[in-house]
Parts: structure tokens; C-alpha cells; sequence
């Protein structure tokens, strides 16, 4: 359908990938708005065919790219990691996603020249996935779980109340460039119902109250500590440690929550354990050494 | 019924041993996700017996183990292993799938947290068993600290010549590689995974072919969830004879249950496959003070629901199946009385929508229709017909994908018609948050905010 090239702004029409062509969705230049997206956690319906897929198109407009050199030389280390090198490919847009703030027509561009593939394949690629973001995404990436389990003990009270308090809406940014909001799916922390994820680290048991004053902590410049996980950087950060390039942060933070080792503990406090090895018997030799 | 020993209330809680932690049994140490505190428990110690033995035996002593696949579909590791040719002379790939997004399900997560080198052991001798040079651990990239202790876990690996070449100087040499999603429910999917680790959007392929006979790169690839990788390292520690001798006639070994929900304490609980939600449920101080079970999922949201009558059903493979509904991730998420049958199937039925991957149009399409449906019924305007068309469009989409994405977007809604349709009825005329008050499912201490009833 699109093919990846800047375009005039009349002309912009249709999805990178190809995927969905409702042309109402299609996202303003620059400003990110809202579409008419119904926030979970609310009734109605708008009857609109709306979907992860139906994010704005990717903003041509903005033609300064921020990949450089250095850039590109760290896309071929990751492209060295692999047997294949598209393989790459996702680590390598995140690697994009931490340079520019968001997949841009550049980096798309960066990552086609890289592995020798066309940039509607990389497009395709990019509208696949949640996690690459054609707008430009807050210093601060705040997830809130809304997937039912969450939802129901509280994530959409959570949810809510940040939208109500940064005025924006799922999947927007706030004027400061601070906060973007958006709700999310399972995060696989159920026992830390409800969930809320800043880039990425988690704040397990939040409560409207707790999520409010997190957010306004970062605004003002705080540093914030994940409750199970290490001292938040920022977005671009998290996504240069997706692309495979450490932190030096993996020993921050506690090893459990106290839910992860509640059986642990009742085990101990009952002297309950796995079975002892049964008595030796016949062990199978030690052939000789593997290759 | 399965013939289990476990499973009646007669089970006295003494002597016995409930809970058995061995893959938990480290969660609580100080920095647990170390190599030295990991070696300091024995840790690699399995990796040297392995490298010791001829591959094919460490097959055999995984398969004499029972060990079955613990990311949901229980089919038996050993074997899965034995299917990858060895008269390929294609290489051969281990991929970890570490993708834990299936609702209700945080058991894998909270054990790379804690201790990412049972994983990287496990995935060692794996690969040694199966003749493959080549690991890839693929873990969602939603979980920023998990993808740091994986990534430094696997450079202590290797700097302690666990992995790289020449391992421990037997002349083995393996690559692993940590390799971060960007969010897509569908790539838990094993071939969807194989996709998007080649690059691609996450979709499902067909099959036949097998990843065995052709995964990544069409060559021999096993996929086997975390939870089953890790549990190898303590098999060839402690023999298959010991795995054998927790769990049930079928269903092998220990696992991790997750409890979730409306629970007085949620958490996660180690014990032999076959345990009761009951024996869990006790061990958890019940549901939340002065609430009682209503439903529950045995193992993510794509397993059927089930509801206090089923409080003393076996929690194994077979046990669970004995009752319709599946076994899966073991993500036992518990909803008491405040809440709504109907809200809860539709956000889940939401969760689907949205991770659909597009490529089967049963899925793609029936999704949606099935949001439609119960975006309305939530609000009270269900229409005449509205349940037998949930049901008939679930019977469309049944079996009729490629993978089991869109089979399990029907589970929530066919079993909660079965067990609570006179909700779906009210569903006519009252709306979900009348008629369950929205704000008495929450679970933390509320402020005076006066939400709307």
C-alpha cells in the first residue's frame, strides 16, 4: 500500500505496514491527540474498528534523524550476535527506539540498508509489535495493567485516576514531554495485582494514590525506584538495554517480592521440602566426553 | 478421576509435605541471581554431570523423569527432544520461550528474577542433550529487570566457561543468546516465536512441518517453556527416580502454582503436581475476608473457568482435563463473589481482540464480533439471541486457526455460559456495574472517591 518515502502531508494516508486502512485514525503531525480511542475502564463504544494496529502512521514529516554512525555500527554488533542477521531486527528497533524516541523513517531506513531487506519489511515489522512506537514517547513510559485480573481488583481505578490527573488519555504524552500514559496487557505479575509498569520496571501493588504521586515525582525531576526491579532510567535508556547494550543496573533491586516466596516461607515455617534422593543405585556411566 | 494420592480432604497437612520448593528454593537468598551465591548452592553442578554423560543419555534420563512441558500444553520435554533429527546436517537450536504473557501467568518471570542461572544451566545441558550449538532465550521485553539479570547472568556464564566454546573443556561449545520481544501476546506462540526471532511479524505457522523437523531457520529447533528448562538441572542432580517420586501417576515432579485474585495472600506456591486448589487456597488464608470463590482459571485465561465445586479436583494434567478445562500454566486467578462473570470475559475476550494476530480470519474477525457483543451486554443491552450467538461464533472459531490463540479466546466465554448464564441473561436488561458494583472488586483500602455505583 504506503511505500516508506517522505510524503507530503496531504497525501499521507494508510498505515506503514499496510494493515488497517480506516483513514479516520490516521494520526495529526506532531500533535499527539487523541483518536477517539475509548480508554478501558470506561463504558461505551464508539463502534469504531479500533485496534493496537490503528496508531497513527509514522510522522514524515519529521525528516532530522539523530542515527549516526555510531549508530549504524552499534546495528551491525547486534546483526554479529545472530546466526542470521535478521534476526537482528527487533533488538535492532529498539536499538532506534532509544536513539531517536521513537521509530522514525530514518531508523527504518538504517535498519533496511542494514540487513539488506526493504522498508516496507521493516515497517511491517514495526506495526506488528506494541512496543514500537510511531509517536514520540515521554521521558517516562507508564504502563497500567488492565488485562481483567488487574483490571478488576483495581487497575482501572489506577488507569483512570493518571488519566484524570495528567489530562491525557491511553496512549498520549504529556505537554511536558514527561509522562506517556497507556494502558497495558498482563504482565505477568498477577500475585502483585494491580500492576503498573514505568519503562518497563515494576511497581508491583500500586493503588490510585500510589500511582498519582509516582507520576508527579517524576515530573519534578525525582528519582523513582521500581519495587521489584532497579532505579528508573528513562525510556530511551530501557530500550538501549533491549538492544542488548547493559546498564551496569541488573543488581539493583530485591531478588523476590514477598508474594514470589510465600509457599517458600510456608514450607520452611512447616519444615516441608522435596523428597530426598532415593537411595544410589545403578548410575549410567560416564561415557566418553560429548564431541 | 485420576487415581491420585493427593486430592482428598483426608490428606493430613502434617508429616506430609504440602509444598516442596526446589525451583523456588533459592527465591528467598540475598542476591540469589549471583553466579557465586547460585555455585554456592550447587549450582553447575548438574551442567558437569551432564557433560559427562553421552547427550542421548541425558535425553533418556529427562524422558525416565516424566518431566511434561509446563508453559501449557504438557506435552512430555523428553520427547520432544528425541523428535529433532540427528541425521540433519542442518544445525540444531534450543529456543527458550520466555515470553510468560498468557493472562493470570507469573510464575517464569519471578524465577529469572531471582535466579536467571537456573535457567541458563538448564538451557546448557538442554542444548548439550539435543546436539545444538545454539541458544536463544527469547523473554518479552515488558520486564526491563529480568532482561538485565538474564543478560548478566548468561556474560557470567560465559565468563566462567559455562558457555562459549570449549565448556568446561570437554570441547563443547554453545552459544546463548537473550533476546528481548517488543510486545506481542501471539509470539508465546512457539512458531509465531520462530518468526519473530527470524525478524518477522510474530505469526503462527503450519504445521507440519514441526519445529523439530523445521523451526528456526528450517532447521531442527525444540521450544520449551522456562519453567521446563529449569526444572532439568535439578533431574540430572537428583536422578529421574526423585523427580518421580512427587506428582501423580502421569503427571511427574513439582511445580509452581500461581495464586491469584480475590486471595488473602497471593503468591506463588512449589509443590507436586496433583496438589488441590483447597490444600492452596488454605495454605494462602482463604479468599479475602468475608468473600468466597466464585470462579477461577486452573491455568491462564485460556484454560475454561471453574468454580467452588471443583475446589478438590487433582491439579495435574489429567485432573484437570477430567473436568473440561486444562491444566496450562497452572495461573490459578481467583475472583470471588463481587464480581462480574460478564466484565471479566469481556476484558479478557478484549485481551484477544487485541493480540490476534490477523492471519486466520476466524480469530482476526470472531474476536471482534465477540467484543461487540459483550461490550453491550456489560452495559445491560444485551439483545435477544446475544447468548446463542456467543456461542455459535465460538463454535466458528473453535479449532478453525492456525494456533491455539483463537481456541483460547473462546474458553472464557463457553465455560462462563455454562456456569453462570443467568448472568449473561441479566446481561438483557441491567447493566454488569449494577448489578456488581464495580468498586467492592478492588482490592485495596478505599479513599472516599464516590465513583459512581
Amino acid at each position: 500500500m504506503t511505500i516508506i518515502e517522505p510524503q507530503p502531508e496531504e497525501s499521507r494516508h494508510g498505515h506503514a505496514g499496510g494493515d488497517v486502512a480506516s483513514e479516520d485514525l490516521i494520526g495529526q503531525v506532531g500533535a499527539p491527540t487523541g483518536n477517539g480511542h475509548i480508554a478501558r475502564g470506561e463504558s461505551g463504544d464508539d463502534g469504531h474498528f479500533t485496534t493496537h494496529f490503528d496508531e497513527p502512521s509514522l510522522d514524515y514529516s519529521v525528516t532530522e534523524t539523530k542515527i549516526t554512525e555510531e549508530t549504524r555500527e552499534e546495528m551491525r554488533q547486534i546483526a554479529a550476535r545472530y546466526p542470521q542477521a535478521r534476526s537482528a531486527l527487533l533488538p535492532m528497533l529498539h536499538l532506534v527506539q532509544s536513539v531517536e524516541g521513537r521509530v522514525t523513517p530514518a531508523g527504518i531506513e538504517a535498519c533496511a540498508d542494514q540487513l539488506g531487506i526493504s522498508t516496507a519489511e521493516v515497517s511491517g515489522v514495526v506495526t506488528f509489535y506494541t512496543m514500537y512506537k510511531r509517536r514520540p514517547v515521554g521521558e517516562y513510559h507508564v504502563g497500567v495493567c488492565t488485562t481483567a485480573l488487574c483490571a478488576i481488583v483495581g487497575g482501572d481505578e489506577v488507569f483512570a485516576a493518571l488519566r484524570d490527573h495528567l489530562e491525557i488519555g491511553n496512549d498520549e504524552t504529556t505537554a511536558d514531554g514527561k509522562i506517556t500514559l497507556e494502558h497495558i496487557e498482563c504482565n505477568a505479575a498477577c500475585d502483585l495485582a494491580p500492576v503498573m509498569m514505568i519503562n518497563w520496571e515494576f511497581f508491583d501493588n500500586t493503588t490510585p494514590e500510589i500511582a498519582k504521586d509516582l507520576v508527579d515525582r517524576l515530573r519534578a525531576g525525582e528519582e523513582v525506584t521500581a519495587t521489584r526491579g532497579a532505579r528508573v532510567c528513562t525510556w530511551k535508556q530501557a530500550e538501549r538495554v533491549l538492544a542488548g547494550f547493559p546498564d551496569g543496573r541488573a543488581d539493583e533491586g530485591p531478588t523476590s517480592a514477598p508474594p514470589s516466596v510465600l509457599g517458600l516461607r510456608i514450607a520452611r515455617e512447616h519444615g516441608w521440602s522435596a523428597p530426598p534422593v532415593p537411595e544410589p543405585h545403578a548410575q549410567p556411566d560416564a561415557r566418553e566426553e560429548g564431541r | 478421576m485420576t487415581n491420585s494420592s493427593t486430592g482428598h480432604d483426608s490428606a493430613p497437612p502434617t508429616e506430609h509435605s504440602l509444598l516442596t520448593p526446589v525451583l523456588t528454593e533459592n527465591w528467598g537468598d540475598e542476591r540469589a541471581w549471583k553466579l557465586t551465591n547460585y555455585e554456592r548452592r550447587g549450582g553447575y553442578g548438574a551442567l558437569r554431570k551432564a557433560l559427562d554423560m553421552d547427550p542421548g543419555d541425558v535425553v533418556t534420563i529427562v524422558k525416565d523423569s516424566g518431566l511434561r512441558g509446563r508453559g501449557g500444553a504438557g506435552f512430555p520435554t523428553g520427547m520432544k527432544w528425541g523428535f529433532i533429527p540427528q541425521d540433519n546436517p542442518k544445525p540444531k537450536y534450543l529456543v527458550v520461550n520466555a515470553d510468560e504473557s498468557e493472562p493470570g501467568t507469573c510464575k517464569d518471570i519471578p524465577l529469572m528474577m531471582a535466579s536467571p542461572h537456573t535457567l541458563v544451566e538448564g538451557v546448557i545441558i538442554s542444548a548439550y542433550a539435543i546436539r545444538s550449538n545454539y541458544a536463544f532465550i527469547y523473554v518479552r521485553g515488558e520486564v526491563l529487570q529480568v532482561v538485565r539479570r538474564l543478560q548478566q547472568a548468561v556474560r557470567e556464564a560465559y565468563s566462567a566457561g559455562y558457555a562459549g566454546k570449549n565448556i568446561l573443556g570437554t570441547g563443547y561449545d554453545m552459544e546463548i543468546i537473550v533476546h528481548a520481544g517488543a510486545g506481542a501476546y501471539i509470539c508465546g506462540e512457539e512458531t509465531a516465536l520462530l518468526d519473530s526471532l527470524e525478524g518477522r511479524r510474530g505469526q503462527p505457522r503450519l504445521r507440519p512441518p514441526f519445529p523439530a523437523v523445521a523451526g528456526l531457520y528450517a532447521s531442527p529447533t525444540v521450544i520449551n517453556n522456562v519453567e521446563s528448562i529449569a526444572s532439568v538441572p535439578c533431574i540430572l542432580d537428583r536422578g529421574a527416580d526423585w523427580f518421580t517420586s512427587m506428582g501423580t501417576e502421569k503427571s511427574k515432579g513439582m511445580t509452581i502454582y500461581s495464586l491469584s485474585g480475590h486471595v488473602a495472600n497471593p503468591g506463588q506456591f512449589e509443590a507436586p503436581l496433583g496438589i488441590t486448589l483447597r490444600q492452596l487456597l488454605d495454605l494462602a488464608g482463604g479468599m479475602r475476608e468475608g468473600h468466597e470463590l466464585k470462579f477461577w482459571t486452573p491455568g491462564g485465561s485460556s484454560t475454561p473457568m471453574l468454580t467452588a465445586e471443583h475446589l478438590d479436583i487433582p491439579l495435574d494434567y489429567e485432573g484437570v482435563a477430567a473436568v473440561k478445562s486444562m491444566l496450562g500454566t497452572k495461573a490459578l486467578q481467583c475472583f470471588d463473589e463481587t464480581t462480574s462473570v460478564v466484565r471479566t470475559v469481556l476484558r479478557w475476550t478484549e485481551f484477544y481482540k487485541h493480540e490476534s494476530c490477523g492471519k486466520c480470519t476466524p480469530c482476526r474477525e470472531g474476536t471482534w464480533w465477540l467484543v461487540q457483543i459483550l461490550k453491550r451486554m456489560e452495559a445491560g443491552q444485551g439483545q435477544e439471541g446475544d447468548i446463542e450467538k456467543l456461542l455459535d461464533l465460538c463454535e466458528n472459531i473453535l479449532g478453525r486457526s492456525f494456533c491455539a490463540l483463537g481456541d483460547g479466546a473462546t474458553s472464557p466465554i463457553t465455560s462462563a455460559i455454562a456456569y453462570f448464564r443467568d448472568e449473561f441473561e441479566a446481561a438483557m436488561h441491567t447493566p454488569a456495574w449494577e448489578l456488581f458494583p464495580y468498586e467492592r472488586s478492588t482490592i485495596f483500602v478505599r479513599e472516599p472517591v464516590g465513583a459512581g455505583a
